[in-house]
């Protein structure tokens, strides 16, 4: 095999065995330590074009695990391959490279915009960061962007608070694509818009993936927003993947009992239809101190005396669908 | 399709320009106006003089105020009014330099310590020993050190400044390193020096300025206070410190000597407080969030 063919085998990106912990406390006079297992070994991969929902309830560690895959975090421990390439080590002069492909939009769009900065600085900013254009091109591109996200041009010179919601989030998607990424990372996008505009964000997200062949990583936590635009979907909880499926595959025929109860709390739209599934009750455990064994046998209702000792591991069940749980 | 913004309400009643500026700003307009004046008075000094300030004339020996001589005479029988106007010179110099020097450097200090944790746990611990000491019993003590003249003074009082600008630019360094458009600036390969040009330091130049006048109120305040006590600016100048030193011994027959400058001073203060409030209103809400 031929390394170009092997290149274009790989996948865009390949997470193994990712590792993010947190340190917190210690010092002189002060808590003593504890370590917050945020990310606590998780493996997938994304190929070019596709969409892989990353879902899971707060706190969970799904934004921590964009973080870290985009390197604005260090790994504890594993791998990290964008284009083959191992990211994972680099430091941040050797990562600057890197960054042209893989961009992300940030859930919040008012704090991820410097108020002091009007919208066309905001977008023209990559560009002038890797020397793309001369200034005078650069307007024109801005100027591109603008109105491939859906914002007239003339609103360059605007400052961000001059926008609503839904049009700092379409400033925030025209940054991400002023490199002409082959990734970009999702970090919950629409939670912070209302419903309405939701929908506009995510089929202009569909619309500039078909355009330009980009691949998403989308952090969520709603899944109908993840079924629409995901085609596989991965559930986190408690910094693990329990379960990875193709979109359809996970909604019809749910493994994990978390992901049952996750789907189960999903807001019916007839409200007359019977509830089955037992919702879930208690919190999310701490991941400071995660449970032994499965780290869901606190709250699974069919937790048997092993879960509470042997660690499941993400096993493939059927093509493509995998989960880590004892029982299935 | 998000609608676009409505245009701002252009329905406001006709007034010129100064008037509005005084309607919405009032605090703001009348610092400035009092600044205005006395910056006018500290550089028109040689001409606003009527008697040379330095000029000894044991005739008018602690006389009131007269026509001869507005604010009335001290003990050598200077005229009181041009040594009050010689004497708002040294006040805003001092004023304006230390609020200078002690933004620049702190702001200077803060980035670093905001930025390096090492720097920061020594920083920290130097500035907070610094901050321990009472600022006028430090600047005592360095003037203790050297020959008084006005660079000296301006030094004295810079270094008991300049751990509050620390403290500040490092608070808000901290802040605004884990705002996501910072993080965001990283993500799309914005090199550290113009994170710091663009993102941080925009970001914290209203506080800063707010902080800048209040610095210069109490350099002046302090200023005063070390010619006061005789550790001040030379004798040989008269600053508004040092007339109300010479006068304190003669404040039961003689009060205008320490009422002028003391007034005078008291205007400053107050001129430069008031414009660090009103800053502090004008500028905050630009850094709220509006919808």
């Amino acid at each position: 095999m031929t390394a170009s063919m092997a290149q274009a085998a790989s996948p865009l990106l390949d997470v193994r065995g990712l590792v993010k912990h947190f340190v917190i406390g210690g010092g002189f006079l002060g808590k003593p330590k504890a370590t917050v297992r945020a990310v606590d070994g998780i493996d997938f991969s994304l190929n070019a074009g596709e969409t892989l929902g990353l879902v899971g309830e707060s706190g969970c560690g799904k934004s921590t695990a964009g973080k870290t895959i985009l390197r604005l975090l260090a790994p504890t421990s594993g791998t990290i391959h964008l284009r083959g390439a191992d990211i994972s080590g680099l430091s941040k002069a050797e990562m600057r490279p890197y960054r042209r492909d893989m961009q992300v939009i940030f859930q919040d769009p008012y704090s991820s915009l410097n108020p002091r900065m009007n919208a066309g600085e905001i977008v023209g900013e990559p560009m002038l960061n890797y020397g793309l254009a001369t200034a005078s091109e650069r307007r024109g591109k801005v100027a591109e962007l603008f109105q491939r996200v859906g914002l007239r041009a003339d609103s360059m010179v605007k400052y961000p608070h001059e926008f609503s919601g839904g049009q700092r989030q379409r400033l925030g998607i025209a940054r991400a694509l002023a490199l002409q990424p082959g990734l970009i990372i999702c970090d919950e996008p629409v939670s912070a818009l209302d419903v309405s505009v939701q929908a506009q964000i995510i089929n202009l997200l569909i619309d500039l993936q078909q355009s330009f062949g980009l691949s998403y990583l989308f952090i969520a936590h709603d899944l109908a927003v993840v079924q629409h635009i995901s085609q596989r979907v991965a559930v986190m909880y408690l910094g693990k993947i329990v379960e990875l499926a193709p979109t359809g595959e996970l909604f019809a025929n749910p493994l994990h009992p978390y992901t049952e109860a996750l789907l189960a709390a999903v807001p019916a739209a007839n409200p007359k239809e019977r509830r089955t599934r037992a919702l879930l009750t208690g919190d999310v455990p701490s991941p400071i101190s995660p449970p032994p064994g499965c780290r869901f046998h606190t709250r699974c209702p069919h937790a048997e005396a092993r879960c509470k000792l042997e660690e499941p591991a993400l096993k493939q069940t059927a093509a493509g669908h995998s989960v880590a749980c004892h029982l299935r | 399709m998000t609608v676009a913004a409505l245009p701002e309400t252009t329905a406001r009643r006709r007034r010129s320009p100064l008037t509005e500026a005084i309607r919405r700003h009032p605090t703001v307009t009348a610092g400035l106006a009092i600044m205005a004046v006395l910056v006018a008075m500290a550089v028109l000094a040689p001409y606003l003089w009527t008697i040379d300030p330095m000029k000894l004339d044991p005739r008018f020996r602690l006389k009131p105020p007269s026509e001869r001589n507005w604010f009335g005479t001290d003990h050598l029988g200077r005229d009181l009014y041009s040594r009050v106007i010689y004497g708002s010179r040294v006040s805003l110099q001092v004023g304006l330099a230390v609020a200078v020097v002690a933004t620049l450097i702190g702001t200077a200090i803060g980035l670093v310590a905001g930025f390096l944790r090492w720097v920061d746990a020594l920083v920290m611990r130097v500035m907070d020993g610094l901050m321990a000491v009472p600022g006028v019993l430090l600047a005592i003590a360095l003037m203790a050190l050297t020959r008084a003249s006005l660079e000296t003074v301006v030094i004295a009082i810079v270094i008991p400044e300049v751990p509050r600008v620390v403290r500040l630019v490092r608070s808000v360094v901290l802040t605004l390193r884990e705002q996501a458009f910072v993080e965001a600036a990283e993500a799309i390969g914005t090199r550290f020096h113009r994170v710091l040009a663009k993102h941080i330091l925009p970001n914290a130049v209203a506080p800063l300025i707010v902080q800048a006048t209040y610095i210069c109120a109490s350099a002046m305040i302090l200023e005063a206070i070390l010619s006061f006590l005789g550790a001040g600016t030379p004798p040989t100048i008269p600053s508004w410190g040092n007339i109300m030193a010479e006068g304190r011994q003669y404040v039961r027959v003689a009060f205008w000597l320490l009422g002028f400058p003391g007034l005078f001073l008291t205007l400053t203060v107050l001129a430069v407080n008031l414009l660090g409030d009103g800053l502090r209103d004008m500028l905050d809400p630009r850094m709220r969030r509006r919808l």
